[in-house]
């Protein structure tokens, strides 16, 4: 368990350092020099000119230039917007908070919606199954930016029973602005729970030991419980973790969607206006919570479930 | 769609079953009429006319207009090509570059296999967005440093995938045959592995198609991929939001409905073609394509 947990924690900090790369080296790789990509295109007077110079080290060799950037970073300090003349991490952090709220709420309704829809489907075969299979087959496939559309077109614009766009203040309010976002961006991963789900449970309840246990008269209840939604956590799990992760790239498109002030959309946004320290700033972030949560899916999985082979790789 | 292609032209549909079937009759027909598009269009799609902003359905105009007074069904049609051919071209490149690396890999074994290996578990890390956002941001908005990004996303999962099957099939007797009698690797390769994993190449294609219209249509709907006014579903999807507000939310679900209806036809499809390929039932030789070819039994 030791040796994995360091090969693990190996192979975390090189993807750390190789993404992290990626993301500088779009610097180097951008066409024009890099005082131009800094710049986004805009002429600076020569004072702003050498303070980019000297800030990113500009007349030293490349790799002094990425060490540099990445100490910095990691000590918290990403720069500086070329539109706002804010520290990026301020920036960020500002913002982060709407982004991490609507993750959380969205992983909430995954979890529970999804393994709610998966259990009712698994343990009553016939009309109810069908439905929720029919259903979920169908909105697996939605990607978010269309959830989104058809969620503000229902629930804001035609029932008016939740506002369609911006942040809200106070806890009430913040909850019920989050509420259609978290929706679109749960509404494909919680059908794929659900998904998943089912097919587990029902293998897990035609197992002998679970038939044993009805057999002999032990409630219905707690044998769901006990046995089969037990043996079917790993895979559920997983699955969860392994869509959470993605909401961490996928939550720019419910924020830009329903104009919250979040990460991915001020992303999105600094993308756009090239303003290239704020993009660096966010991707790295971005990526290096991605990855902390995919590994901290496959360590939980292995944690949780003894029978997977710790030393080999797939 | 090489994968359709294939099967239409071998005339084994049997082997999809009804919803394999359905799905690929919908996807034959998203191509048509991609291809078709400018002719069947009722308008030009790029006219505007403000005086029919968001005007209803009418005989000549069979969807109505957008929010600029622009004739949907054109825009529809004519968005169908860009949201088809994006896609298409991030399949044919990332499936091709894995397909290599997944071979050269599995083939030399070794050190090399392992830092391959190595390599692409690290590179998995990148989400497909991510890259592309980062890219569009370097490189300036435009579907090409899309495709480009994506393409490189996906070259882990799907190398990933395609080495352990290239390695499995590489310790098969008919390979040792092959290599006892003199055949050079690069003919075994190509004439051979390549051939008896093209069903699980197609299958994959046809799933990653899938992915690829969504992940392209959300950097379009960002405004970083395919810049409006150009017609693509995912543009469309973002330009018809105002009107979603207004109460008009033909455009953006019209488009939005599009994309949908091919994920999900090429999500059954490719899923049908994988149970073909052996890939997630026990084994046994492809159904469908060159039946009987190199023994994969």
């Amino acid at each position: 368990m030791a040796a994995y947990l360091m090969r693990r924690a190996l192979m975390l900090a090189a993807t750390l350092l190789v993404s992290s790369f990626v993301v500088f080296a779009g610097l180097s790789l951008a066409p024009g020099n890099p005082l131009a990509t800094l710049s986004g295109g805009r002429s600076l007077p020569p004072e702003s000119v050498a303070v980019l110079v000297q800030r990113y080290h500009l007349n030293e060799p490349f790799l002094v230039q990425y060490v540099t950037w990445l100490g910095n970073a990691v000590r918290g300090d990403l720069g500086v917007s070329i539109i706002l003349r804010q520290d990026v991490s301020d920036l960020i952090s500002s913002r982060s908070g709407t982004t991490i709220a609507l993750i959380l709420y969205a992983a909430l309704i995954v979890l529970v919606g999804g393994v709610a829809l998966g259990l009712l489907a698994a343990l009553r075969p016939g009309i109810v199954d069908a439905i929720v299979v029919m259903s979920t087959a169908l909105v697996v496939a939605v990607p978010p930016f269309v959830a989104a559309i058809v969620l503000i077109g229902v629930f804001a614009v035609r029932l008016r029973w939740l506002p369609a766009l911006g942040n809200g203040t106070g806890l009430w309010e913040g909850m019920r602005h989050l509420t259609l976002p978290a929706l679109a961006l749960a509404a494909a991963a919680t059908a794929a729970v659900a998904r998943v789900t089912r097919t587990t449970v029902r293998q897990e309840m035609g197992r002998e030991h679970v038939q044993t246990a009805i057999s002999r008269g032990l409630p219905y209840p707690a044998v769901v419980r006990r046995h089969a939604l037990r043996n079917a956590a790993v895979p559920i799990s997983t699955l969860a973790g392994m869509t959470v992760a993605s909401m961490i790239a996928l939550a720019a498109v419910v924020e830009r969607a329903f104009s919250l002030n979040g990460l991915g959309a001020y992303l999105v946004s600094a993308a756009l206006s090239k303003d290239f320290a704020v993009v660096q700033g966010i991707s790295l972030v971005l990526v290096t919570a991605f990855v902390l949560v995919n590994t901290l899916v496959d360590v939980g999985a292995a944690l949780l479930d003894p029978r997977i082979k710790l030393g080999g790789r797939a | 769609m090489t994968a359709v292609a294939a099967l239409l032209g071998r005339g084994r549909r049997s082997a999809l079953g009804a919803l394999g079937t359905t799905a690929a009759a919908v996807i034959v027909a998203a191509v048509v009429l991609a291809v078709l598009g400018p002719a069947l269009s009722p308008a030009d799609p790029d006219a505007s006319d403000f005086a029919n902003a968001y005007a209803p359905p009418g005989p000549a105009h069979p969807l109505g207009f957008d929010g600029q007074g622009r004739d949907l069904l054109a825009r529809l049609l004519t968005g169908a090509r860009t949201s088809l051919l994006g896609p298409l071209w991030v399949v044919a490149l990332s499936m091709t570059a894995g397909t290599v690396i997944a071979i050269v890999a599995a083939w030399r074994g070794g050190w090399l296999d392992s830092v391959v290996s190595a390599a692409l578990d690290v590179v998995f890390a990148f989400p497909g967005v991510l890259l592309a956002m980062l890219v569009a941001a370097v490189f300036g908005p435009g579907l090409s440093a899309a495709v480009l990004a994506l393409s490189v996303a996906y070259v882990p999962y799907i190398a990933r995938l395609l080495r352990s099957a290239a390695l499995a099939e590489r310790r098969k007797p008919y390979v040792q045959a092959l290599e006892v009698q003199g055949a050079g690797s690069v003919a075994i390769c190509l004439r051979h592995l390549v051939p008896n994993l093209m069903p699980l190449i197609a299958a994959q294609a046809t799933l990653f198609f899938g992915y690829a219209m969504v992940d392209l249509a959300i950097v379009s709907y960002f405004g970083l991929g395919v810049r409006p006014p150009a017609a693509d579903w995912g543009v469309m999807v973002a330009g018809g939001q105002s009107g979603v507000l207004q109460g008009y939310p033909a455009e953006s679900l019209l488009a939005g409905g599009c994309i949908v209806v091919l994920v999900v036809a090429f999500n059954v499809l490719g899923e049908r073609l994988s149970d073909d390929s052996g890939q997630s039932g026990t084994s046994g030789p492809s159904r469908w394509w060159r039946p009987g070819r190199g023994g994969t039994a």
